[in-house]
């Protein structure tokens, strides 16, 4: 067994690590706070070890970041005996569950850290990390993951999803676009909650200099994914199912942007041989559907978010000035006086208006927190296009504007190549 | 009486030219260490500018604001002008040297005064350069989060905790360089005092604004449901 991580393992963690030995599947499972939850997710989880690998070696690490509500005892607590009642299944070898307390407060990127330097410590083959706040998760999502990973040879496998067509527009107005033109390669979900990966894939991205950037490693699961593509590694989807709905709130948005956008503009210069050198876009082999559309309505606010746009790009304007080309933000200018019925944040504009602030980002021309907080406003007012072009649309619909906006992503690529390359 | 003033002139005229024959010396020496001295700063201010550029000083002092105030008072850049700053310093400095070394007496005083000031000034502006740059990124961070916050008024915020950060900075100039402390004092009490009452004021005011819409948010049924519309995840 290597022990090349054991600075930042607890001693009680490799000793537990070492009592299971080595592994062919580890299921990675960080947690905070997620009593209300937990139990069902890891008797599922148990449930589709024993239904899809019921003669490999399997062990369950908890990453807790500081509960205090009982969740790691939750985790270790529930039993073999709990599921096989129900399901009638039975384990040919002892299935281990181990919890380790990685910090005193959570921190996304030291737990997967963990269960990365566990899986390398155990020489697992095909891991899976899944989202304690996935309540609808299935017995059989660890084999859509696993599967593709110990049988085929892929290295990373991500999700997709079916969801509203208003629920994740971050991701499909900005983060999916924007990785495809990029790297070239249609990930849906470049950062995803529930992922599975190889061993090999895990312990070269453990030796990777991300873990102490002073970011607590927000984001780091879409750095894994860049990171994926960008070493030629094989990726696939595999569908899952509805996307369990989790609350969030308008606040929420920041730190959204600080976790998918902030990490895509920073891996964007160290992958800059990488993706310069890509046109076009290849699709990933998926299993199942690539994706699917609900339609039901949803009431939204839409002039709030127009409102919120107006102000921020006539507050922020100073800010502006030092990231966006003087044309571009004339023409927000413009579209911010327009009223409700009239506006549109058209999609080139949108595309022109990221790539500025992606390169400004890469110059530091003010501090690039403040450029991620920046895109905040300006995100609401594509938000508020985007829900009046799709108001009445269909599914298929919804899907062309995706793709439309996509292809307006990879057209103006030369456009971000030219202000990257250039000095001021 | 004739022959007297002759003589008396003739005195006079030799005094002068021997005075200014013990002067010249001195002079050409004066002139000399003058254009060395020139060379020098030139030489520096040469040097100093190039690092600036290369270290892109303006776009720092751009974050800054310092280059808007610049700009503002129709001066040039700020790599220019700390450039021209140091030619003069090193100049001057390398001038009142050659004097003090020539003896002459009276300067000796105040060429020391110069030299022991010059330390302080140098501190003074990095703290002036540093508290406009601390005020820029305050102030930039203030007006973002009041603006994705959806808080009323953010440049107003905004600019109050820049003119807040930039008075007490320039307070500590003032004293760092001994200039009118007392006055200095009084001065930013009051204008810090008149700052915090105008912000009470405004609190106070704009306040009612607050209490209405967190009394509605609480008592009213129709507004609450209205504020729960836009909950759409990003992610």
């Amino acid at each position: 067994m290597k022990l090349a991580e054991e600075t930042f393992l607890t001693d009680d963690f490799l000793r537990q690590l070492i009592n299971v030995g080595e592994v062919d599947i580890l299921v990675g499972l960080p947690t905070h706070n997620n009593a209300k939850t937990i139990g069902s997710i890891v008797q599922t989880i148990r449930s589709g070890i024993l239904r899809g690998f019921p003669r490999e070696r399997a062990v369950i690490i908890n990453a807790d970041g500081g509960s205090r509500d009982s969740t790691p005892e939750l985790v270790t607590g529930v039993s073999i005996d709990d599921v096989r009642p129900a399901s009638n299944l039975y384990a040919l070898r002892t299935l281990h569950s181990i919890s380790t307390k990685y910090a005193s407060s959570p921190a996304s990127g030291a737990a997967l850290r963990t269960i990365l330097a566990a899986a390398e410590l155990l020489r697992a083959k095909a891991c899976v990390v899944m989202s304690p706040e996935s309540v609808n998760i299935e017995p059989e999502w660890l084999s859509k993951f696993l599967r593709p990973i110990y049988d085929d040879g892929f290295d990373l496998v991500t999700p997709t999803y079916r969801r509203h067509k208003f629920e994740g527009l971050l991701i499909t107005n900005l983060l999916y676009p924007m990785t495809r033109a990029l790297y070239g390669l249609r990930i849906r979900e470049a950062y995803p909650p529930e992922f599975g990966f190889s061993g090999r894939l895990g312990s070269q991205f453990l030796g990777h200099n991300v873990w102490s950037d002073g970011t607590d490693g927000a984001g780091v699961e879409l750095r894994f994914t860049l990171d994926a593509i960008a070493g030629g590694y094989l990726i696939g989807q595999s569908f899952l199912g509805e996307k369990a709905h989790v609350e969030r709130h308008a606040a929420d948005l920041v730190p959204a942007l600080r976790q998918t956008v902030g990490v895509l503009f920073s891996a964007l210069e160290p992958d800059f041989p990488v993706w310069s050198a890509v046109a076009g876009s290849q699709p990933a082999p998926t299993t199942g559907a690539d994706h699917e559309v609900l339609l039901q309505p949803l009431r939204v606010n839409r002039k709030r978010l127009r409102e919120m746009f107006s102000t921020g790009v006539a507050e922020l304007e100073s800010v502006f000035q030092t990231i966006l080309s003087p044309s571009t933000l004339a023409e927000l200018q413009r579209i911010a006086r327009l009223g409700e019925e009239d506006f549109h944040y058209p999609a080139e504009l949108w595309v022109r208006t990221v790539y500025e602030f992606a390169a400004s980002y890469r110059k530091s021309v003010i501090s690039r927190d403040h450029i991620i907080q920046a895109l905040a406003p300006l995100f609401r007012g594509r938000v508020f296009t985007f829900l009046m072009e799709n108001r009445n649309a269909s599914a298929e619909d919804v899907e062309n504007n995706i793709e439309g906006l996509c292809l307006e992503f990879e057209r103006l690529k030369p456009y971000l190549l030219q202000l990257w390359t250039s000095r001021e | 009486m004739r022959e007297m003033i002759i003589s008396e002139l003739s005195q006079a005229l030799h005094e002068i030219a021997r005075g200014f024959a013990h002067f010249l010396p001195r002079l050409i020496v004066i002139v000399i260490l003058a254009f060395v001295g020139w060379v020098i700063a030139y030489v520096v201010k040469a040097l100093l500018r190039s690092l600036l550029r290369l270290i892109k000083f303006d776009k720092l002092s751009e974050n800054a604001g310092a280059s808007q105030l610049l700009t503002e008072a129709a001066l040039p850049s700020a790599t220019e002008m700390l450039s021209r700053f140091v030619f003069w310093v090193t100049w001057l400095g390398v001038i009142l040297l050659g004097v003090r070394a020539l003896g002459i007496l009276g300067l000796q005083d105040q060429i020391a005064r110069f030299f022991l000031f010059l330390p302080r000034l140098f501190v003074a502006m990095f703290i002036l350069f540093f508290g406009l740059l601390a005020a820029s990124f305050f102030s930039r961070a203030v007006l973002l989060a009041a603006v994705n916050a959806n808080v009323p008024s953010p440049r107003v915020l905004s600019l109050a905790l820049r003119s807040i950060i930039i008075v007490f900075v320039l307070s500590i100039v003032f004293e760092e360089l001994g200039l009118a402390e007392q006055t200095m004092l009084i001065a930013f009490g009051l204008a810090f005092g008149a700052l915090m009452l105008g912000l009470a004021i405004a609190f106070g005011m704009g306040g009612r604004d607050l209490a209405k819409r967190f009394l509605e948010r609480r008592f009213v049924r129709g507004k609450k449901e209205e504020e729960n519309e836009d909950e759409l995840s990003p992610l």
